[in-house]
């Protein structure tokens, strides 16, 4: 039986599978995009508990389960904690031709990162603890790609 | 609390492009397992599924296999997740008193579909899943950060692959041995900064089966020598946003290794355990990992590393069966650890076998960048 299974090329079906949904973006984010979208800002939320800065902001703290209700403009600053040089296209999925660099940006006036892509430099000049600042998209629409970019502060 | 043991177990050989269909596979082990353990479907009072609807491409995943598992007139149930939590909730319904016996099934053809299409979908679709990450450029972001917060270089990571590769030299059922240098990982194509194509694991298929049983039923149904215990089990989670964590803080692995030391009343388990399989998905995670597994202190699993304290015929050796690098079936991967350990400890591991092993450490991950940890902890 297995001799004959070496001869032949597996049969395979072809299949793609494409299914439409809208996602509710919740009256947290809803907020902080409107924000974005708006006026050009970055806003986060504060636990009233322990203090933590959330951005983007969260339902509830992580770690006291508590409403982040404070809520803060950020300077849309912050420091490269962590960086990778994406070195492999995938279309589909990457706004971005590669080599394109992804950064885990330590946003000033808050104590969380958010991931974000590193442009206006040579993917290899970037470094970690470098500072950066966000730069806004012209047509913002409401989403995580109204800020276009980080680039580094000059 | 009642014990638990594990009766039978078995595994694929993993491979590329197998073709076997999922159903196939699943047929496949659970038919080895049963024979493994000597017992029938009959014997087996309920079955846990482990697959994933987005890899499989079908919804109900464990429905589609219900039958190839042999849960036709049983209760079954899904684990969407890695095998090592699959075999949690088996453990827990064991424990439960309704069932004896418990069979936890994972399968996995990766190579069926898009392993960077179908990890982005893992990202929340409100926030960063527009950016187009995936599993790899978000482990690179780990891995930097490990290396940035205790200094460490590409080079030291390069030799976990050097070291696993080469233990599934041992492993007839290991998709890549390997002979290769530290030099070959530096040299192998750039992927994502700080990884190359030799710090990734291999997108790959296969399956595995595991039997769970009471000690009462256990002691009815096997012999003696069949048995492996459960001697403890632990599982924690962290924040799901890569933000909201330090990337190289390993909190919540740390907690999950507690619960199962203490269980297990191991007090020092650098000493006490004598071989771990360890969720290497990119071979940083090895060391970081060990280093959350209470193995190491913090930043110093490198160093131990290169002092040869994880090899083959080292004094702890680390994925004897070649690990993740050598073969990463999803979901199947943690169930597959459990399974290398009850060989281990059976002393049927053949040609990789550990000599004199007699407690052994199964870890798995689910969630991007090792968000949730499960730890076991099995014995003679």
């Amino acid at each position: 039986m297995s001799d004959w299974k070496k001869s032949v090329t597996p049969m395979v079906f072809p299949g793609k599978i494409a299914v439409p949904y809208t996602w509710t973006v919740g009256s947290t984010l809803s907020k902080f995009y409107c924000e974005l979208r708006d006026n050009g800002k970055i806003w986060a939320n504060k636990c009233p508990s322990c203090g933590t800065v959330f951005v983007p902001p969260k339902v509830k703290c992580i770690n006291c389960y508590r409403d982040p209700n404070i809520w803060v403009e950020l300077p849309g600053t912050g420091t490269v904690e962590s960086y990778t040089i994406v070195r492999y296209e995938e279309p589909t999925l990457h706004p971005r031709k590669a080599p394109f660099v992804y950064g885990l940006i330590k946003m000033d006036g808050a104590d969380t990162c958010m991931v974000h892509f590193i442009d206006e430099i040579e993917p290899e000049k970037v470094k970690v603890g470098m500072r950066v600042e966000a730069v806004f998209s012209e047509n913002r629409e409401g989403n995580i790609l109204d800020i276009s970019h980080f680039r580094p502060i000059k | 609390m009642e014990r638990v043991a594990i009766i039978g177990v078995s595994q694929t050989k993993y491979t590329q492009n197998n073709p076997l269909s999922f159903a196939e596979l699943v047929y496949q082990v659970t038919t080895a397992a049963l024979e493994d353990a000597g017992i029938t479907i009959s014997d087996i009072d309920n079955v846990v599924s482990v697959s994933s609807d987005f890899w499989d491409g079908r919804t109900i995943s464990s429905m589609a296999i219900s039958d190839a598992s042999g849960a036709y007139g049983k209760d079954i149930t899904t684990v969407e997740g890695d095998g090592t939590f699959g075999a949690l909730y088996g453990l827990m319904r064991t424990l439960s008193g309704s069932f004896d016996t418990t069979l936890v099934v994972a399968h996995h053809k990766g190579t069926e579909s898009n392993m960077r299409g179908i990890t982005n979908t893992a990202f929340d679709p409100l926030v960063e899943r527009k950016l187009g990450l995936d599993a790899i450029s978000s482990a690179a972001l780990q891995a930097r950060r490990y290396m940035t917060k205790y200094g460490l270089k590409e080079e030291q990571f390069a030799l976990v692959s050097v070291k696993n590769h080469g233990n599934a030299m041992r492993n007839p059922l290991a998709l890549f041995p390997m002979e290769i240098t530290v030099e070959d990982v530096m040299n192998s194509r750039r992927i994502a900064d700080p990884l190359k194509l030799l710090d990734c694991s291999p997108v790959t298929d296969g399956a595995a089966a595991v039997i769970l049983a009471t000690e009462h039923a256990a002691k009815k149904l096997v012999p003696p020598q069949k048995c492996v215990w459960v001697k403890g089990v632990g599982h924690c989670a962290d924040a799901f946003r890569l933000g909201d964590r330090d990337l190289a803080d390993t909190r919540a692995l740390t907690a999950a290794a507690k619960r199962a030391y203490s269980m297990a009343g191991i007090q020092d388990p650098g000493r006490e355990i004598d071989l771990a399989e360890v969720y290497d998905a990119f071979s940083y995670m090895e060391t970081l990992w060990l280093e959350g597994l209470g193995i190491c202190p913090e930043g110093m699993a490198c160093e131990h590393l290169e002092r040869g304290r994880f090899d083959f015929t080292g004094p702890l050796p680390v994925n004897p069966s070649g690990g993740r690098l050598s073969s990463h079936p999803v979901q199947v991967a943690g169930l597959a650890e459990l399974v290398e350990c009850v060989l281990q400890l059976r002393g049927e591991a053949g040609d990789r076998q550990v000599e004199g092993a007699r407690t052994a450490l199964a870890h798995g991950v689910n969630g991007m960048c090792g968000q949730s940890h499960c730890v076991w902890i099995l014995g003679k």
